[in-house]
């Protein structure tokens, strides 16, 4: 068993009920033709521990929900409330500092979050560990494939050791059998670990094979459509039975909701 | 904030793990094997054959043609000096002692000239970089001095400083200064905006998102700039000791060269443009053009032909 510091378990202990609340958010952004209106009163909370997909057609607004609950946006009505602290943020391009190697990435992040010097490396070590990196320590970015890249922008992300991890399409980049095993890595890290993941996907079957919910989004304006809550024993597979029945449901509603716009 | 203070927890999975999907590690492992980049280096004796060698039988072409060229007597000898007569020059300046003392007045002022652009210019295009104001105050002044010859600055800077010292560095100032802060707002500029919010959420705000993200990721724009910001700190020396030669100045390669003139001694002159020449090459040959090289490299933006 792997001894280690953590922050959040410490929280996640000991008060919120949630890792992310949400009430009544709304965002628009000025553009030329006007103000235009892309989230419209969201309300969601993500439990301590719990694993959300926020599921939605391309350009609903799902990038920019989660730039405001990550705090990289305020939203223009509303309130959002991360009780853990700073949310990570794991984008769907890796985003991984290039002058400095795997390792000293998750060094930075650990640096950021006011770890001390001498226990950074061992911890660096620890995380490389868990996404299946052990040799990867000085390593460039450039030497990865994506698949890797995208695993230590992922242990980078759990440097910060926030309570909540955001997910931002993290493989819509990779192939798919990368991305079936990231699947599977994912879900391990997160019952090894006890984040709780608002993960964001256009991918219907991506969001039903992670999630326990899947919450999906309308779009212009983006609204709350519809919730699922997926009973199907982890870990699963995407190809399996009952993740591909909920699947077929929750396309249709997708489908639904993207005719809506075609109309008038 | 509850539990700012850290502690040793031992991890537990929240539920047992099934069997299923053990093998995972081996499919991940064979996976990045399969995917992983390669990246190899050029072997030393192919770098010497495609680098090197090339170089140098340019320069015994070119050494050859001017032989040629005197010997068909082209123009009168004294315009045009065998090369056997440059080297006498260099021979004889060796064995007198002065070569090397010539050469360190002048490499020794450039570097100490750059090394004071270095400090003026590198907080002078954080800060054109970073606040808008002083960008729309001094941004396009900054890019416009880079087109000015920075000879244009060797008569005033004697009317206001004499002939010292002094002049010769702000000479050099006025010619690297700019090339260094543009070279960096250069850099800064082309940062990608997804390092900026990445940076933001590891929590890399303010004073630390510009040490931890903003320069290293601007860092090869910046290195192209002080490249840029030698060869003009040497062109600025060179012109302020042609023009401002005085006897307590020390004598440098610019001085060296405007002698040749005053004697008209062709050979010296041609030695003194040659000097200049080898000295601004091997600088940026020994010093930035590794340093560039290594940085690209080490980022893999080294594209291979
Ligand atoms: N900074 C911005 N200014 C104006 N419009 C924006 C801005 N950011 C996003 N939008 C608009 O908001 C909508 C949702 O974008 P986004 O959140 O990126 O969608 P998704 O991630 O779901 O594909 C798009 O129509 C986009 O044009
Ligand atoms: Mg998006």
């Amino acid at each position: 068993m792997a001894t280690t510091l953590t922050k959040a378990e410490d929280r996640a202990a000991d008060t919120a009920s949630h890792a992310a609340r949400l009430r009544h958010v709304s965002k628009s952004f000025a553009t030329p033709a006007g103000r235009q209106l892309v989230l419209d009163d969201i309300s969601l909370d993500v439990a301590p521990g719990e694993f959300v997909t926020l599921l939605g057609a391309s350009g609903c607004g799902k990038s920019t929900l989660l730039n405001l609950v990550a705090g990289l946006d305020k939203p223009s009505a509303g309130a959002i409330d991360t009780p853990g602290g700073r949310p990570a943020l794991m984008f769907q391009e890796h985003a991984l500092f290039p002058w400095l190697t795997a390792g000293r990435n998750i060094e930075l992040a650990l640096r950021l979050r006011g770890v001390e010097r001498s226990a950074r490396r061992p911890e660096a070590e620890r995380l490389l560990e868990l996404v299946r990196l052990g040799g990867a320590y000085g390593k460039r970015v450039h030497e990865l494939s994506g698949g890797m890249r995208q695993r230590v922008a992922l242990a980078r992300a759990l440097a910060q050791d926030s309570e909540l991890l955001l997910m931002d399409e993290p493989f819509a980049a990779l192939d798919a059998i990368t991305r079936d095993v990231l699947h599977d890595e994912l879900t391990r890290i997160w019952r090894e670990t006890s984040v709780s993941v608002l993960f964001v996907t256009h991918n219907v079957r991506e969001a039903v094979r992670l999630a326990q919910r899947v919450v999906l989004l309308s779009s212009r304006p983006g609204r709350i459509a519809r919730e699922w809550t997926v009973d199907i024993e982890q870990p699963r597979r995407i190809e399996d039975a009952d993740v591909a029945e909920l699947s077929v449901e929750i396309t249709e509603e997708l489908r639904g909701e993207i005719r809506r716009h075609g109309r008038h | 904030m509850a539990g700012t203070e850290t502690k040793a927890v031992t991890k537990t999975a929240k539920t047992p793990r099934p069997a299923k999907g053990d093998d995972l590690a081996g499919l991940e492992a064979g996976l990045d094997a399969l995917d992983a980049v390669q990246v190899t280096r050029t072997p030393v004796r192919e770098v010497l054959l495609r680098k090197v060698l090339p170089p140098v039988v340019a320069v015994a072409l070119v050494l050859a043609v001017w032989q040629l060229l005197v010997s068909a007597q082209v123009t009168d000898a004294y315009k045009l000096p065998p090369p056997a007569a440059v080297w006498d020059s260099l021979r004889k300046m060796w064995l007198e002692g002065t070569l090397l003392e010539v050469l360190w007045t002048s490499v020794s002022r450039a570097l100490l000239g750059f090394l004071m652009a270095l400090a003026i210019g590198t907080p002078l295009g954080l800060l054109v970089a970073r606040v808008r104001v002083v960008r729309a105050a001094i941004g396009p002044i900054l890019s416009g001095l880079q087109s000015l010859p920075s000879v244009a600055w060797v008569p005033p800077a004697v009317l206001w400083l004499g002939l010292n010292d002094s002049m010769m560095f702000a000479v050099i100032l006025l010619g690297a200064v700019p090339s260094i802060a543009n070279g960096l707002v250069a850099g800064i500029d082309q940062v990608p905006p997804l390092f900026l919010r990445a940076g933001r959420t590891l929590g890399a705000t303010g004073l630390r998102g510009a040490r931890f993200v903003i320069m290293p990721a601007a860092l090869p724009g910046y290195l192209a700039g002080l490249k840029q910001g030698w060869a003009f700190s040497w062109r600025s020396l060179m012109a302020a000791e042609i023009i401002a030669s005085s006897p307590d100045l020390g004598l440098g390669l610019g001085q060296l060269l405007e002698n040749g003139r005053n004697n008209i001694d062709m050979p010296g002159i041609f030695l003194a443009i040659i000097l200049i020449l080898v000295v601004g090459v091997a600088i940026d040959l020994l010093i930035f053009s590794p340093l560039e090289r290594a940085v690209l490299r080490s980022r893999g933006l080294l594209v291979k032909s």
